[in-house]
């Protein structure tokens, strides 16, 4: 390790208030082992009394140094890594990865492997806004909930578990279609999920939709204005609710979201409470895209015929010489991407989910970055936080949904 | 009823002075809370509803390093909270246990490279290491009784 | 969809700025000294409202000039995104801020300063922003090392454990 520099106090002095320079306000520290900030998020609080003059949040507790590392990584296992940035999205970033590289290699998607994808990454959407409702009740006093919860988010990884063989970190999704196709007890498993899922919604909301403590402490907290929310470039549910009808599936389909019937659900407050109802108003609309999707999915292969990047089923490689060749190469080498570059962006639960993927003519990627909406989402924590009590910073950041695995990548 | 109804039919109990603080110190473990990365979503689950981790005295998560026996490290350790890390294992009374959950913590897992550090061991003594990417809340349950059987082995005079 | 044909053409006139089409992703490459009057005319004229990504690549030690540093941005009626690419020359290179035109390059600026050691002028709060402070070198550049640690065979593992952190007891 490094030795450590000393970090001049001047360096800093911009980020506070002349008040606090004459010790008229408190500066203090939050994290990063806290256990409201979702993870290792560290703030730095200026405080006058209770209330915050300025949030300085300083993140990096999670660099994993992914970018890099997947520079050196063929495709295939490059994939490995997205899993691990949101960690609560990790089908979702599997999907924007293939996003990009079916973009950028003009690789095609069999209808029934774009037709599971949905499915799965509307699960993943409930899943993990099934655990941001859980914690951010705890966060805010309302303890029962997680367990209620988790017992549905259980349901869903045993979903993933049952055609991926793991419970979080999957990467069933592959350049070209799926890892292989789901088994036959998925539909049930899904259908069963899908019948019970919206009466398990309105027991969570009895507990807190009417809860006097909750409403108190999350109605007109951390109002993100709609010019805000334009001009800070915000994404997702924390964009709907300040009622910018922004999302991906719909302005930008892709995976043939087109064919699906659903809406996007937006508030006009854009305080605390707006974002909690916008994320269980949009946990209804996934269970219908589940619904449709299952009904609509064809039959036939979940895998591009393009050899060139998807490896041959087991059955051909006893048979064919090529496809024994196709599939040696495919591993050890990987397979070779057109120089290029490209952008591609699906919606994540937390908003945009953006790949930029520059590949230089080999078998790994040149450069790529990963355009995550956590990051952007923390960078409205000063905006919201100042003038609200220490107390009140807990539900900001719960119901900005940071994931710092995404944020810090 | 007095204390003679009370004691009166249990008989007598002789254990070691050893044996009987092992014991107290494995039903009362209390956790740190203090998640990192994706493995910190596997230990929420393991406490939540469906594994329940209070069945073996864990249910008590502190969020003060001062309240807590066991560290369970959850997910990857960056260089840039490895000082952080250290610093909360100090800030710990003796006894305290360590538990590396998960291939970032024990090893580095997938990531090898500049900003992690490749296992945690390089940082804090372990006790037990959890494989796993992420590992099942089984596996951690089962990391939680291996260290508790290895407790349960602790001699007077390793003590802490 | 809306035709963005006539927004590029009226950049090319003003900025004299080069168009890209690839795999239906519009790029425009434009020189660092006018980057904010372009973002500016992209804002006000064109209707590229929201800025979706920063970033940077280096091309060490193939091309020069070296780095790019790579804007995405979104047009939310025409639902497009459209990239601008900028060239800078020499190692240590300087652009100015984009923080005027969209408030939220502010964190993507100090990223791209953390991990390619780009200089934003003109930037109020220009820190590291993930890598410790006295983090040394721009881990995303090319030739920063990946820094992994080698991994242990049977063949060779006392020979590596000589040169390894020792666990602590």
């Amino acid at each position: 390790m490094t030795e450590t520099r000393n970090i001049e106090i001047s360096e800093l002095r911009h980020l506070v208030s002349e008040r606090a320079l004459e010790g008229e306000t408190m500066l203090l520290n939050m994290g990063p082992q806290h256990p409201a900030t979702h993870g290792v998020l560290r703030l730095m609080l200026e405080l006058d009394g209770e209330e915050v003059v300025n949030c300085i949040p300083d993140i990096g507790f999670l660099h994993t140094g992914v970018e890099k590392d997947m520079e050196s990584k063929i495709y295939q296992k490059a994939e490995v890594m997205t899993d691990r940035l949101d960690y609560l999205n990790p089908i979702g970033n599997n999907l924007v990865f293939c996003l990009a590289v079916e973009k950028l290699a003009d690789l095609d998607v069999p209808a029934r492997a774009q037709g599971i994808r949905v499915i799965l990454a509307e699960l993943t959407r409930l899943s993990s806004h099934l655990l941001w409702l859980g914690t951010s009740g705890l966060d805010v006093g309302a303890m029962s909930l997680f367990l209620y919860t988790m017992r549905e988010r259980e349901i869903i990884q045993d979903i993933f578990e049952l055609c991926s063989g793991q419970r979080m970190m999957t990467t069933y999704v592959r350049p070209g279609g799926l890892w292989r196709d789901i088994p036959v007890e998925f539909e049930g498993a899904v259908r069963s999920f899908i019948e019970i899922m919206p009466r398990r919604i309105e027991e969570y909301e009895s507990l807190l939709n009417e809860n006097p403590i909750f409403l108190e402490r999350t109605a007109g907290i951390g109002v993100l204005t709609y010019e805000n929310a334009l001009r800070w470039g915000a994404t997702g549910p924390i964009a709907r609710a300040s009622g910018v009808a922004l999302d991906i599936r719909k302005a930008m389909p892709y995976m043939g979201y087109e064919q699906y019937d659903f809406d996007i659900p937006t508030r006009a407050e854009g305080d605390v409470l707006a974002r909690y109802l916008v994320r269980v108003a949009e946990m209804r609309e996934s269970l219908k895209i589940i619904r449709q999707a299952l009904d609509k999915l064809p039959y036939g292969p979940v895998n591009s015929n393009n050899r060139k990047y998807v490896p041959p089923p087991r059955s051909e490689i006893g048979v064919s010489m090529e496809a024994l060749i196709h599939h040696f190469k495919l591993w050890t080498e990987g397979f070779t991407i057109p120089k290029g570059a490209i952008y591609a962006a699906a919606e994540s639960p937390r908003g945009e989910l953006g790949v930029y993927l520059e590949s230089d003519g080999g078998s790994k990627p040149y450069r790529i970055h990963y355009r995550t909406p956590s990051f952007a989402a923390l960078q409205l924590m000063p905006l919201l936080a100042k003038g609200h009590f220490v107390a009140d910073l807990v539900a900001i950041i719960a119901s900005i949904d940071i994931v710092l695995g995404d944020t810090d990548r | 009823m007095g204390i003679e109804q009370k004691t009166g039919n249990m008989g007598v109990v002789t254990t070691t002075l050893e044996q009987v603080v092992n014991w107290s110190r494995t039903n009362s473990m209390w956790p740190m809370l203090f998640g990192l990365a994706c493995c910190a979503i596997e230990m929420m689950a393991a406490q939540a509803a469906n594994y329940d981790m209070s069945r073996f005295g864990m249910e008590l998560m502190r969020a003060s390093p001062r309240q807590s026996d066991l560290m369970i490290v959850a997910g990857r350790v960056s260089r840039k909270m490895a000082p952080v890390l250290r610093q909360l294992y100090d800030q710990m009374p003796d006894p305290k246990w360590v538990i590396a959950m998960g291939d970032c913590a024990s090893c580095g897992g997938v990531f090898n490279n500049y900003a992690i550090v490749q296992g945690v061991d390089e940082i804090v003594p372990v006790d037990v290491y959890v494989s796993g990417c992420p590992p099942r809340p089984e596996a951690l349950i089962h990391g939680i009784m291996t260290l508790h059987e290895k407790v349960k082995q602790e001699k007077l005079n390793q003590w802490k | 969809m809306m035709d963005l044909q006539p927004a590029l053409n009226a950049m090319q006139e003003r900025f004299g700025v080069r168009s890209q089409t690839y795999r239906g992703e519009i790029s425009l490459h434009v020189a660092p000294n006018r980057i904010i009057p372009v973002a500016q005319a992209l804002r006000d004229d064109f209707g590229f409202d929201r800025l979706a990504d920063l970033t940077a690549v280096d091309y060490w030690p193939q091309e020069k000039p070296r780095f790019h540093v790579v804007v995405q941005l979104y047009h939310t009626e025409a639902r497009q995104y459209l990239r601008l690419r900028t060239a800078l020359e020499g190692n240590a290179p300087g652009l100015p801020t984009l923080t005027g035109v969209f408030l939220n390059a502010n964190w993507y600026e100090r990223e791209v300063w953390d991990m390619f050691g780009i200089r934003f002028e003109g930037h109020l709060d220009l820190r590291r922003i993930i890598m410790p402070a006295d983090w040394e070198g721009h881990p995303l550049r090319k030739d920063y090392p990946l820094g992994y640690e080698e991994v242990q065979f049977t063949f060779n593992y006392d020979e590596i454990l000589t040169r390894k952190p020792q666990p602590m007891e």
